[in-house]
């Protein structure tokens, strides 16, 4: 069976510096992947290039064993929160039917049925009260909930998000941590940029460190070492090392077997 | 009412009112898309193409100019484009650039041209800040063929261009054709430009691009809403603009237009529900009396 994400040799640059070196990649089918790296190492361009947003120099990328082009509707998308102008005149159903457009095609107009996924996402992440609300009256918490509603709408096998947990209140996070699980429950896999190493041995099975280069990637378990980490931040870890990263290291328990 | 017997003043108060309307739609998206300023830069580039078109072909029809200008102000945007894929140059400072490059090229040849010894220049001055006194019928059935294809596309592609304008990189990641729309939005806004710089002129053609826009959004959270109130708006002002200015003894249409839909804008910034700069400082008050009598 393919793995659910194929990164081979990829290289970006903006201009004549690299942002990603030589990444290779692989995620399994039904896991939890956090990203992690400090910033600007690229965790975002890694994203971006995986889904066909930016145009890598080299290197190639398979989702679920085939091209993005041929796999986009196996695909759902979080970018992040502030990447959009959060005042555009629409409603939060309007911008969970939006997640349907893949399906639609870019001329037919979202139906019955399409409203009924929606809702249904919106359920799930405990927005529907808000379906008629302007987007902006939403705090950043509630951005992030509709965000996820909106990739939950398109019903994909292999969910990325970028940031999904930044700037959102305790109670939020935990919402979002629930639906990812239930969604890894259901089988999808799910790739996430994540800056907290601190969560990462509780949210995660697996964890990729980047910081221009692919610094490790594996089980948690495994990879995610005081060592790694030192090769990923450099001096940039010391606050952390004692109680984030050091557990990881010194709990013993057998790497889950594939 | 006179506006709509005599002939002459029937004419430019239908086409200031077309003029209105379509360019407070399209500029909708201008705004969206946080591009009121390429809307701005490409209208002064227009003024080369209108002046180009009249030196090459050698007469003063309408729909000749106006495809020079719709010319001018493409390669207008398709260079501005270039200058900041391809450099360090910020968008606003090539902006700039653009402008006053292809404005002060505009003048340069508009001078050229006025010193020429034949009658056919005559008029084209009026490009400048617009002459709405002299529209005729057939520059009305010239706005209403470059503005209904306009139309009809924004009509058409209404789901992908919602998306577009408010997030392109998940439009992008669904595999929506973004590069094509946002060409097709450029070339929309091109053609609202064309359309009003007979009436309004290429230096004050930004603000009826703009202005309906920023009004519409302030009494309204959808776009579908948005977008028509700003085409309402523009034809409100477009006809109290013809109105008041053939009150007036010669006073010129375009500007008169422009300054009435700047009053628009400025009450609907301070006074519409919610949005509006007294309705937030009244509920401020009231808050902090609440708070006070605590």
């Amino acid at each position: 069976m393919h793995p659910a994400v194929e990164i081979e040799d990829l290289t970006v640059a903006y201009g004549d510096k690299p942002v990603l070196w030589d990444v290779d990649l692989r995620v399994p089918r039904g896991v939890l992947m956090g990203i992690i790296g400090p910033n600007g190492a690229g965790k975002t361009t890694l994203l971006k290039a995986t889904l066909g947003l930016v145009k890598p120099a080299a290197g190639s990328v398979r989702i679920l064993g085939r091209p993005y082009e041929q796999q986009r509707r196996l695909v759902a998308y979080v970018p992040q929160r502030s990447s959009v102008d959060w005042d555009f005149p629409t409603t939060v159903l309007d911008v969970v039917l939006m997640g349907r457009y893949g399906h639609l095609g870019w001329i037919r107009r979202p139906g019955r049925a399409e409203r009924a996924v929606a809702l249904a996402a919106l359920e799930q992440v405990q927005m529907a009260d808000f379906a008629q609300r302007q987007i902006g009256q939403l705090s950043g918490g509630q951005q992030q909930r509709v965000f996820l509603a909106r990739a939950l709408a398109q019903n994909a096998e292999v969910y990325f998000m970028d940031e999904p947990f930044q700037g959102v209140d305790a109670v939020t996070e935990r919402a979002i941590i629930q639906i990812l699980r239930d969604l890894r429950a259901a089988g999808k896999t799910v790739v996430v940029v994540h800056h907290d190493l601190q969560t990462v041995p509780e949210y995660f099975d697996q964890v990729a460190l980047i910081n221009v280069r692919r610094i490790a990637a594996g089980p948690v378990r495994e990879v995610f070492t005081e060592t790694n980490l030192r090769a990923t931040y450099g001096g940039r870890l010391a606050i952390l090392g004692r109680n984030g990263a050091a557990d990881a290291v010194t709990t013993p328990t057998p790497a889950p077997g594939d | 009412m006179e506006l709509f017997t005599d002939y002459t003043l029937r004419t430019v108060t239908i086409g200031s009112m077309l003029l209105g309307a379509i360019s407070g739609l399209l500029g909708c998206f201008a705004v969206l898309r946080r591009q009121a300023l390429l809307g701005d830069a490409m209208s002064h580039a227009a003024l080369p193409g209108i002046a180009l078109a009249f030196l090459i072909t050698g007469q003063r029809d309408t729909f000749t100019l106006l495809i020079g200008a719709a010319i001018a102000a493409l390669a207008a945007a398709l260079w501005l484009l270039a200058i900041v894929r391809t450099s360090r140059i910020k968008d606003d400072t090539a902006l700039a650039l653009v402008l006053a490059v292809f404005f002060g090229f505009g003048l340069v040849l508009l001078s050229y041209v006025q010193r020429q010894p034949t009658a056919a220049q005559a008029g084209l001055k009026s490009f400048l800040f617009g002459q709405a006194a002299a529209l005729v019928e057939r520059d009305l059935w010239a706005m209403l063929v470059i503005s209904g294809p306009a139309l009809a596309l924004v009509a058409l592609f209404w789901p992908s261009i919602k998306l577009i304008s408010f997030d392109p990189d998940f439009a992008r990641s669904l595999g929506l054709p973004v590069r094509r729309v946002e060409v097709l939005l450029t070339g929309v806004i091109v053609a609202a430009i064309v359309i009003g710089l007979q009436t309004v002129g290429v230096v004050l053609m930004s603000a009826m691009l703009i202005a309906p826009a920023v009004a519409a959004r302030q009494w309204t959270n959808r776009l579908e809403t948005m977008v028509l109130l700003a085409a309402g708006f523009g034809a409100l002002a477009a006809f109290a603009g013809a109105w008041i200015s053939a009150l007036g003894d010669r006073i010129a249409t375009g500007p008169v237009i422009v300054l009435t839909m700047s009053g628009l804008t400025a009450v609907s910034l301070l006074i519409a529900p919610e949005r509006g700069l007294l309705w937030q400082r009244w509920r401020l008050t009231r808050w902090r009396q609440i708070g006070n009598n605590h």
